[in-house]
C-alpha cells in the first residue's frame, strides 16, 4: 500500500459518512491491525456476504492463512511431505499452518470441533505473534464459537446488525498504523489495568484473560490516537470491543441521584481503596455503560444460548453422526495422504499402484528392480462411518384420573417411534412413575417385539413421585451415555409432584428435590423436553422445564401420532 | 518465550501445592486440574516443568533412558554420551490418534528405504516427564483407554505390523479441564493422584495483582523474569530437599489408622484412595520440612488425595470438596 491509499477516500468516489457503529467496525479492524499479538484475535459474526466481505477485504493486507474446523492435524503442526519425499526418495517436510507467526482465518467457526479449538487456544497462547480471525457464521440459536477460542479472541463484531446501505469502504491506513506500533510499547498500563479488571469483574466475566485482552485493546487504541497513556475514552473502547460480548450480566443502571440505594452501603474501607485506585475519579459506571450500548439488544441472551448448547453438545464425550479414518461401518477406500489421523488401505494402494509398474519401469530404468514402485496418486486411506446412537427415554406421568389415557398414548408414541427406529438409529426407553416410586418399566432398546410385550397392562393411578422419576430418568440417560449413546429425555406429566425420594407424602420436599434433580440434568446437558399434557398450562411445570434447561410443550390432547411427530420436530429427528 | 515463573502464579495455592508434591514423589500418580477458563492451569503446568532440575538422559534415545543399558533394543542408538535435558513435557493434543500416541511404524523409512522400523511416540517422549492433557474431558475414549494402562504398568507394548516393541512409559500424567464441557469417567479419575479445583479469584485486589503480573511478564519480559528467579530457585532447592528427605520421612500406625478411617468414612472405592492419602502427606512432611508425617498432613491432604474418588450424589449440591471437609471434620477433629 502506498500512502496514497490513505488519501483516495477524499479524491476517489464519494462515499457517504460512515455511521458511528459502523465507524466502530473501522476502529477495531485499526487496532486489531496494530496489534494483532496482544489481542490475539477476532471474533467476526457474520453472515457471508457482502458486508463481511467489505472487513475481510480490509484485513487482506495482513494476508491470513486460511484454515477450515475439519483442516487436518498434518496441515496445521506439518508433516512429513509424501509426495516431495516419494519422489526425492530422502525425508521432506513441509511447516504446518502454526508454525509461523502471522494471522490464521477460521472459516465457518461455529461448527469448530472441540479438539481443533483447544489447539488453536494453545498455539495462541503459547506461539507469540500468532493471531485468529474466527469467521462465525451461525445461522441458528444455539451455534456459536467454543469457548476455548471465545475467551480467547480478544476484540469481538457482530456484521449482522448493519444493513449494505449504511456500510462504507474501510481502507486501513498502513503508515499511521505503523506509527502506532511504534508507540504501543511505550503506554505504561497504568491506571487503566485495575479499572478494566474491575469492570470485567462487574459484568461477571470470570475469566483473566479478558481484562488482559481489553488492556490490550486499550493499550492500541491509545497509540492509535497518538496518546502517551492510556485515558477514559481508550478505556471505553476497549469495553466495547473486548468485554462487552463476555459479559454474563449487565449490571443495573444506577438508580437516579436523590433516592437512596437499596442495598446497604458498601465497606467503607473497599470504597476507599478504590479511590485510592482511581485518582482519574470517574465512575466504572461509564465504562459499564460502554459495554451496555455496545451489544444491540438480544445479543448477549444469543450469545448466552449459543454457550449453553455448545457446552450440552460437548458434554457426551462421544460425537453425533460422523465420518470416521479409525472404526465404524467400512466405506470406500479414497485417495488421500496418510496422515496422523489416517490408515493407509494397504490392499487398496498395491491394486492402485500394480497395473502402472512395468511403464513406471522403462520411465525409470534405474529403480531398483526389486521395489514396488509406488507413487503419491496411488495411496489410498481407509475411511468408515461411525455414529452414535440416540436413545430417546419417555418419562410418563401414570399417575390421577387421566393416566390410562396419558400412558396409552405414550405407547402408541413409543411403538410408532420404534418402528421408524431401523432407519434413524434410535433407541427408546420408557420410565414411568405412580404410587411411591418411578420404574424403568423399558430399559433402553430397539426391539419393537420387547417393547410390545412389556408395555402391555402397566398399571395407572395414585400420587405423583416425580422427584423419583427424574432421578430413574437421569441415570437411565448416564448409563445409556456409557454406552456412547446421546440421550434425550422426554417427560410428560400433567401436575406436580407429590412424592418425595423417601417415599413419604410431602409436596415442599418433593418440589425441592424435583427442582434439585432438574437442574441436575441440565448440568450434565442432557437434552430434554418437558411435555405438559394438562388441559391449562401449569406455572410449576413451566418452571420445571426452566430449570432442565427443557423445551417446554403444551400438548392438552396429545395423541400418539402427534405425539411422536412432535418428539421427532423437536429432536430434530 | 521462557514459561511464566511458577512462583510469580498469584493464589491458586491448592494447585500449586498438588503440582509441587508430584514433583516431590512421582508415584503419586498425576494431578488432575478441573476448572474455569483462563484460571492459569496450563500456565502452572509449563511453569512447573520449567521449574524441575534438568534429567541426564542418553543423548540419542528416544524415551530418555538415564543410562545405556535402559535403552530399547530397537531405538538402535549411535550416541550414548548422557546429556542432561529439561524435565520433558509432553502435550498430548486432543483428536490424537493411536499411532501418535504409542508410536507406530516409521512410514517414512517403509516407503522411502523400504525398512521396518518403529517411530517412537508421544508416551515415549514424556518418559521420565510430564505428560500434560488440556481438556482432558474431551479427549476420546479409546485414547483414554490406552492411557489407563500405560499409566498403570509403566511400560508402553506396541504388537502390530509384524513388530513387537515395549519400552518404558513412567510419566506423571496432568490433566486439565473445564467441567462445563463435559466430565471425566470415573475410571480415569480414579486414576490421577490428586485433583484440585480452581476457581477464578473473586477478590478484586488479587485479580488485579494477577493481571498486573501477567502484564509485566508479556511487556517487561526480562525483568520479570529476573525479579523471580530467585524465588523460584528457591523453590526449586525446597523439592530437591524434599526429594532427598521423602525415603526418611516416617509415617506411625496413628497417621496409617488415620488414613484409613477417612477413606471409610467418605466411602472411596478401593484402597488408592488410602495409599494415595498417605503418600501424599509424607511428600507434604518431606516439603514442610518434618521428620514425621502428622495429622495436619493428613488433613491438607486429604481433599486434593480424595475429592474425585467418592461416588456421585446428584441430590448433593454442595459438591465433594465440602462432603470432603464434613468427613475430615468429624473423624479427625
Amino acid at each position: 500500500m502506498t500512502p496514497f491509499d490513505e488519501s483516495s477516500g477524499q479524491s476517489g468516489r464519494p462515499e457517504p459518512p460512515a455511521s458511528a457503529p459502523w465507524a466502530q467496525v473501522g476502529l477495531a479492524l485499526t487496532l486489531f491491525a496494530i496489534d494483532p499479538a496482544g489481542l490475539r484475535g477476532l471474533w467476526l459474526r457474520a453472515r457471508a456476504g457482502p458486508v463481511r466481505d467489505r472487513v475481510l477485504t480490509a484485513l487482506a493486507p495482513l494476508a491470513p492463512r486460511k484454515l477450515h474446523p475439519f483442516v487436518s492435524d498434518e496441515a496445521l503442526t506439518g508433516g512429513m511431505d509424501l509426495s516431495a519425499t516419494l519422489t526425492s526418495d530422502t525425508m521432506q517436510r513441509h511447516a504446518g499452518l502454526l508454525a509461523y507467526p502471522g494471522t490464521l482465518a477460521l472459516s465457518m467457526a461455529e461448527r469448530c470441533p472441540p479438539g481443533l479449538a483447544v489447539r488453536l487456544g494453545q498455539a495462541l497462547d503459547q506461539r507469540p505473534g500468532l493471531s485468529l480471525i474466527a469467521l462465525d457464521e451461525a445461522a441458528e440459536e444455539g451455534e456459536g464459537l467454543p469457548s476455548a477460542l471465545a475467551d480467547r479472541l480478544g476484540l469481538f463484531l457482530d456484521l449482522d446488525q448493519f444493513a449494505w446501505g449504511e456500510t462504507t469502504e474501510i481502507r486501513l491506513q498502513h503508515r499511521l498504523i505503523a506509527m502506532a506500533q511504534a508507540r504501543l510499547r511505550h503506554i505504561a498500563a497504568g491506571e487503566a489495568l485495575p479499572r478494566l479488571t474491575r469492570v470485567a469483574q462487574e459484568l461477571g466475566i470470570d475469566s483473566l484473560r479478558a481484562p488482559l485482552l481489553a488492556l490490550a485493546c486499550a493499550r492500541a487504541q491509545a497509540a492509535w490516537r497518538g496518546g502517551e497513556r492510556i485515558e477514559e475514552a481508550d478505556m471505553e473502547v476497549a469495553v466495547a470491543l473486548t468485554l462487552a460480548q463476555r459479559a454474563t450480566r449487565i449490571p443495573e443502571e444506577a438508580p437516579p441521584p436523590g433516592e437512596p440505594p437499596e442495598d446497604p452501603p458498601p465497606d467503607p474501607r473497599e470504597q476507599e481503596s478504590d479511590r485510592e485506585n482511581s485518582p482519574l475519579d470517574l465512575p466504572d459506571e461509564m465504562l459499564v455503560e460502554a459495554a451496555r450500548t455496545a451489544l444491540p439488544p438480544g445479543l448477549l441472551a444469543q450469545l448466552q444460548t449459543a454457550r449453553a448448547a455448545r457446552a450440552s453438545r460437548g458434554a457426551s464425550g462421544a460425537g453425533a453422526a460422523r465420518k470416521s479414518m479409525r472404526r465404524g461401518r467400512p466405506m470406500p477406500a479414497r485417495t488421500g495422504k496418510p496422515g496422523t489421523s489416517a490408515r493407509v488401505d494397504v490392499i487398496a494402494t498395491l491394486r492402485q499402484a500394480a497395473p502402472w509398474q512395468k511403464l513406471r519401469r522403462a520411465m525409470l530404468p534405474a529403480a531398483n528392480p526389486d521395489r514396488l514402485l509406488l507413487m503419491p496418486s496411488d495411496i489410498r486411506i481407509k475411511r468408515y462411518q461411525d455414529q452414535t446412537d440416540r436413545v430417546l427415554i419417555f418419562v410418563v406421568d401414570a399417575s390421577g384420573s387421566a393416566a390410562l389415557a396419558r400412558l396409552a398414548e405414550a405407547k402408541g408414541a413409543v411403538e410408532l417411534m420404534l418402528a421408524e427406529a431401523y432407519s434413524k438409529r434410535d433407541h427408546v426407553a420408557l420410565v414411568t412413575f405412580r404410587g411411591e416410586k418411578a420404574d424403568l418399566s423399558l430399559p433402553p432398546t430397539r426391539s419393537l417385539v420387547q417393547t410390545k410385550r412389556r408395555l402391555a397392562g402397566l398399571p395407572g393411578g395414585g400420587a405423583t413421585p416425580l422427584p423419583s422419576a427424574l432421578q430413574v430418568a437421569l441415570a437411565t440417560a448416564e448409563l445409556a451415555r456409557g454406552h456412547g449413546m446421546t440421550p434425550t429425555l422426554a417427560l410428560l406429566t400433567d401436575g406436580r409432584g407429590n412424592i418425595a425420594l423417601d417415599r413419604s407424602a410431602n409436596r415442599a420436599q418433593a418440589t425441592q428435590e424435583s427442582a434439585q434433580l432438574a437442574r441436575a440434568i441440565a448440568g450434565k446437558g442432557i437434552a430434554s423436553l418437558v411435555i405438559d399434557t394438562s388441559l391449562r398450562p401449569k406455572p410449576p411445570l413451566a418452571e420445571l422445564a426452566t430449570q432442565m434447561n427443557a423445551t417446554l410443550i403444551a400438548l392438552p390432547r396429545a395423541d400418539a401420532r402427534t405425539l411422536s411427530a412432535t418428539l421427532r420436530t423437536a429432536i430434530g429427528g | 518465550m521462557t514459561p511464566f515463573p511458577f512462583a510469580a502464579i498469584v493464589g491458586q495455592d491448592e494447585m500449586k501445592t498438588a503440582m509441587i508434591l508430584t514433583a516431590i514423589d512421582p508415584k503419586i500418580g498425576g494431578v488432575l486440574v478441573f476448572g474455569d477458563r483462563g484460571t492459569g492451569k496450563s500456565t502452572a503446568v509449563r511453569a512447573l516443568a520449567a521449574l524441575l532440575p534438568p534429567i541426564e538422559a542418553v543423548a540419542g534415545c528416544p524415551c530418555n533412558s538415564a543410562t545405556p543399558e535402559d535403552c530399547p533394543d530397537w531405538a538402535e542408538i549411535s550416541d550414548t554420551s548422557i546429556t542432561t535435558r529439561p524435565t520433558p513435557v509432553v502435550d498430548l493434543p486432543l483428536g490424537v490418534t493411536e499411532d501418535r500416541v504409542t508410536g507406530a511404524l516409521d512410514i517414512e523409512r517403509a516407503l522411502t528405504r523400504g525398512e521396518k522400523a518403529f517411530e517412537a511416540g508421544l508416551l515415549a517422549r514424556a518418559n521420565r516427564g510430564y505428560l500434560y492433557i488440556d481438556e482432558v474431558n474431551l479427549l476420546e475414549d479409546h485414547i483414554v483407554d490406552l492411557l489407563l494402562d500405560v499409566a498403570q504398568t509403566g511400560s508402553n507394548v506396541v504388537e502390530r505390523e509384524g513388530m513387537s516393541i515395549r519400552h518404558e512409559a513412567r510419566f506423571v500424567l496432568v490433566g486439565s479441564g473445564n467441567p462445563e464441557e463435559g466430565e471425566l469417567r470415573p475410571q480415569l479419575l480414579d486414576r490421577f493422584g490428586l485433583s484440585v479445583e480452581v476457581r477464578s479469584p473473586d477478590d478484586i485486589d488479587t485479580r488485579i495483582e494477577v493481571i498486573r503480573r501477567r502484564d509485566a511478564y508479556e511487556n517487561e519480559h526480562a525483568a520479570f523474569m529476573e525479579y523471580w528467579r530467585p524465588q523460584d530457585a528457591e523453590l526449586r532447592e525446597r523439592i530437591l530437599a524434599a526429594r532427598a528427605a521423602l525415603p526418611s520421612v516416617s509415617s506411625s500406625n496413628v497417621a496409617l489408622h488415620d488414613c484409613a478411617s477417612v477413606c471409610l468414612a467418605l466411602g472411596s472405592d478401593g484402597l488408592r484412595g488410602e495409599l494415595t492419602l498417605l503418600r501424599t502427606a509424607r511428600a507434604l512432611a518431606a516439603y514442610n520440612g518434618a521428620k514425621e508425617v502428622t495429622r495436619d498432613h493428613i488433613r491438607e491432604s486429604a481433599p486434593m488425595a480424595l475429592r474425585h474418588r467418592l461416588r456421585r450424589d446428584p441430590l448433593d449440591e454442595a459438591g465433594t470438596t465440602a462432603r470432603v471437609a464434613r468427613q475430615l471434620a468429624e473423624v479427625l477433629p
